[in-house]
């Protein structure tokens, strides 16, 4: 189980991209994200495994505060919460294989993953994950010779090849057709159900959040102001989340993505 | 329902050579050729030994540097190294013009064309250093063969440079002012000099930079400069000066390069 | 006709301020010319420049017919330039590694004092030309095919070095970023997230640089580090220009193939 407790973000930049957000995600539960561009929400998924370091606040996975964590318990405690990005976050000069196998990078020792010398039961399990998403004769393909719903299942493989206990979802359908998306967000349910896992989706499509979520989150400019089951999103609700304006035409121009891969970036400089 | 069995290993497909014997092949031949090469390097320990003493003393020159008790002859290789680089970036490149647009497709006619292009093949395909070993022979000793050079060296690269980028400019441009009736003169003046101006500035600059680099070592085959001050240095082993030679041409040469990025900032 | 007066009859597309400056900026590099000219030609002999034409066709007299008996003796010194070239090579490219490593903003350990220095590094070795390093090698550990494959070697590093940090500063970050989220460590980040990234950037720039380092490994024999240069120098000393004439072609012919063997190399990669 997870919860926030007075999660807070403020850039170097002065921009304050969470305020206090207090949530739980019980064991199962599938949880839809929503609210406008820069509302926060790219910036609460990477701030729960600390892609970006939250300013003050709690996250608990299960008893641990993963705020508190050093360097070396951080990388042991990414190993339970798996992430999917949008499509194009494989590596794509790597083997399907190689991308999905990334999943299991945070348990095995340096030197055998460096010569691709994974455990038996790391590749078993890769294989039949690559079955599940419906790409096990894609596995020698190099990530980039795969289609934008392809791409995004491999992600999902490589999450679960973690045996992850949570799903941190940002925009898995952003630039994919919406057939295709439709088709990613079932797998997704699917997977989720199967295993019993709970999941935040990051998504910007409020009719597919209605759809495929069990409950709703809408941010807006970093504070919650809407938490409940699909039902519930009336066209009041949505013109709290997104204010006044066509809240279906908000799509472009995220910046808040920006600027969170920029303090990741600034991040990475130090890692290494 | 039975689960169907995954396999338990994984090999990692080859990207490039897809054949096995081939790849093998590959392999077997490069091991041999580094096998082969590396026999023909006849190290003489003994000297390699002795050298130590000296690499040392020239890592302490390096560090030590000695800009004083030499300062004569360096600052009169410098002063001809960078007159040299400014007079013949400037002829180099005021020769360049007609011969780059002379070596444009699109501009010039297809005699000149292959005369201009077959300039700059020459002037490409010799090095500095041949380049000067002839003009001193002809010249005589000095930075006058060392300007001739360098502007040689220029012409081929600018004027390539050059030419690629006329016969990629927009066409429709050129078309705009062909309609208006305006002379070939014309032509150049209001179509392709704006759009290759500023891309020329930036390689005039550019070329100075290596023009300066090249200028410290066709002093080696006597064409003036800083090179041949560096020359003697090494000869006479006074590596403290040497270091302070080879530091004042790192200098100068992060000088030119910041300073060139930031002229063709403002130029833009 | 009358009616239209207002509008002005002088039309610039610059500013007269702004023409002012170009003005001067032009006057300026005129007058730094001249003076430049002045200073380098201060001791230069001017009969010897006015007989250079006859000085010319003599040479062109005595550098024809090539004599071609000589070319025997010149392929174990182009095998020689080769493995100068191919050996340096492999040597720049394994030193140059660990600097552009250090010298990429998002891969470097430290940010104030490592990463100046691998920069330091890479511009030393960039501003100074594989002959002068071949120069110093030579006098610091004889004369010989080593001197000339250590100067390739440290003429190297700084051209691969800075290319592949610019490669490594330019990966996509989405990708690091995927696998870092996988709790995997900071070398593994290195090879899963940035190695394949650069991969193609590195070969390229390694073939590409072996086609450069051939041409300059055919002259380092002048300063006595080997290969077809010593030859050239050689022959130029006893001023056997016929001589001089096949060797040129040689070169000529060596740097034309590689160019070949380097770009089809670089398509098969890329």
């Amino acid at each position: 189980m997870l919860t926030l407790e007075g999660l807070s973000k403020t850039y170097k930049t002065g921009e304050t991209a969470l305020s206090d957000v207090t949530l739980e995600v019980p064991k199962g539960q599938i949880m839809g994200l929503i609210g406008p561009s820069g509302a926060g929400k790219s910036t609460l998924i990477r701030c729960i495994n600390r892609l970006v370091e939250p300013t003050s606040g709690k996250v608990m996975l299960g008893d641990l505060d993963l705020v508190r964590l050093g360097k070396r318990d951080l990388r042991r405690q990414r190993r339970r919460i798996g992430m999917i990005f949008q499509e194009y976050s494989l590596v794509e000069r790597l083997t399907v294989m190689e991308n999905v196998l990334s999943g299991r990078l945070g348990y095995v020792p340096f030197w055998r993953s460096f010569l691709r010398k994974f455990p038996g039961a790391d590749i078993q399990r890769a294989y039949q994950l690559l079955d599940r998403v419906g790409l096990i004769d894609h596995a020698d393909k190099r990530a980039d010779a795969l289609s934008g719903g392809q791409r995004q299942r491999v992600g999902i493989a490589r999450a679960l090849a973690q045996d992850p206990e949570l799903l941190l979802v940002d925009e898995p359908t952003a630039s994919l057709d919406p057939k295709t998306s439709r088709q990613i967000m079932r797998l997704l349910t699917e997977i989720c159900a199967e295993r019993g896992l709970p999941a935040i989706v990051n998504i910007h499509d409020v009719p597919l959040a209605q759809q495929f979520m069990q409950r709703i989150v809408g941010l807006r400019a970093g504070r919650v102001v809407f938490d409940g089951p699909p039902g519930e999103l009336t066209e009041a609700a949505l013109t709290t989340i997104y204010g006044e304006e066509d809240w279906n035409a908000m799509r472009q121009g995220d910046e808040e993505q920006a600027e969170a891969e920029a303090d990741a970036r600034a991040r990475i400089a130090a890692l290494a | 329902m039975t689960t169907p069995a995954y396999p338990t290993t994984w090999r990692r497909p080859p990207q490039i050579v897809k054949d096995r014997r081939w790849r093998v092949a590959l392999q077997i031949g490069i091991a041999v050729y580094l096998v082969l090469a590396i026999g023909t390097v006849e190290v003489n320990w003994s000297r390699v030994y002795e050298g130590l003493e000296r690499g040392q003393r020239f890592i302490m020159g390096f560090l030590q540097p000695d800009f004083t008790s030499r300062w004569k002859d360096i600052g009169k290789g410098l002063s001809e190294s960078l007159t040299m680089t400014l007079t013949s970036t400037v002829i180099g490149v005021i020769i360049s013009v007609p011969i780059g647009i002379g070596a444009a497709r699109n501009l010039a006619p297809r005699g000149v064309y292959y005369f201009c292009r077959g300039i700059i093949a020459v002037s490409r395909s010799l090095q500095e250093i041949i380049i000067a070993i002839f003009l001193v022979a002809m010249f005589g000793f000095g930075p006058f063969a060392g300007f001739l050079t360098l502007s040689f060296a220029t012409i081929g690269f600018i004027a390539k440079l050059l030419a690629d980028d006329i016969e990629e400019i927009d066409p429709t441009q050129v078309e705009a002012i062909r309609a208006t009736g305006g002379s070939w003169g014309q032509l150049v003046n209001y179509a392709v000099q704006p759009q290759v101006m500023p891309r020329l500035i930036g390689l005039s600059l550019y070329r100075l930079d290596i023009n300066f680099r090249e200028s410290a070592v066709i002093g080696i085959v006597g064409a003036g400069g800083i090179g041949a001050t560096l020359n003697t240095a090494i000869d006479r082993y006074e590596y403290d000066s040497a270091g302070a030679i080879l530091l004042i041409i790192i200098g100068l040469v992060m000088v030119a390069e910041y300073g060139s990025s930031y002229l063709r900032k403002f130029l833009q | 006709m009358s009616e239209i007066t207002h509008y002005s009859q002088v039309w610039a597309h610059r500013t007269p301020r702004k023409r002012l400056f170009m003005w001067i900026g032009w006057l300026g590099l005129v007058a730094l010319f001249v003076w430049c000219w002045q200073m380098m030609t201060r001791d230069t002999i001017w009969i010897f420049v006015a007989d250079a034409p006859r000085q010319a066709a003599d040479i062109g007299n005595r550098m024809m017919p090539p004599r071609w008996s000589y070319l025997p003796e010149l392929w174990g010194p182009l095998w020689d330039t080769i493995n100068i070239a191919t050996l340096g090579t492999i040597g720049g490219v394994l030193m140059a590694v660990p600097v552009a490593f250090l010298a990429a903003r998002n891969t470097t350990p430290s940010l104030h004092i490592l990463r100046p220095v691998a920069l330091f590094v890479i511009v030393a070795s960039r501003s100074i030309n594989s002959l002068i390093w071949a120069l110093l090698l030579v006098a610091i550990i004889g004369p010989g095919l080593l001197a000339g494959i250590v100067a390739i070697a440290l003429r190297s590093i700084g051209f691969v070095g800075k290319l592949l940090y610019e490669a490594i500063e330019e990966t996509d970050l989405r990708q690091i970023e995927a696998i870092e989220a996988t709790g995997a460590s900071g070398s593994q980040v290195l090879s899963y997230g940035i190695v394949p990234q650069v991969m193609p950037a590195f070969w390229g720039i390694s073939v590409f640089r072996w086609d450069i380092n051939i041409r300059e490994s055919t002259i380092l024999g002048l300063v006595g580090a080997g290969g077809i240069g010593l030859k050239l120098q050689a022959s130029l000393n006893t001023l056997a220009w016929s001589q001089v004439t096949v060797i040129l072609l040689l070169i000529l012919a060596t740097v034309v193939l590689s160019e070949w063997v380097s770009s089809r190399m670089r398509h098969a990669i890329i």
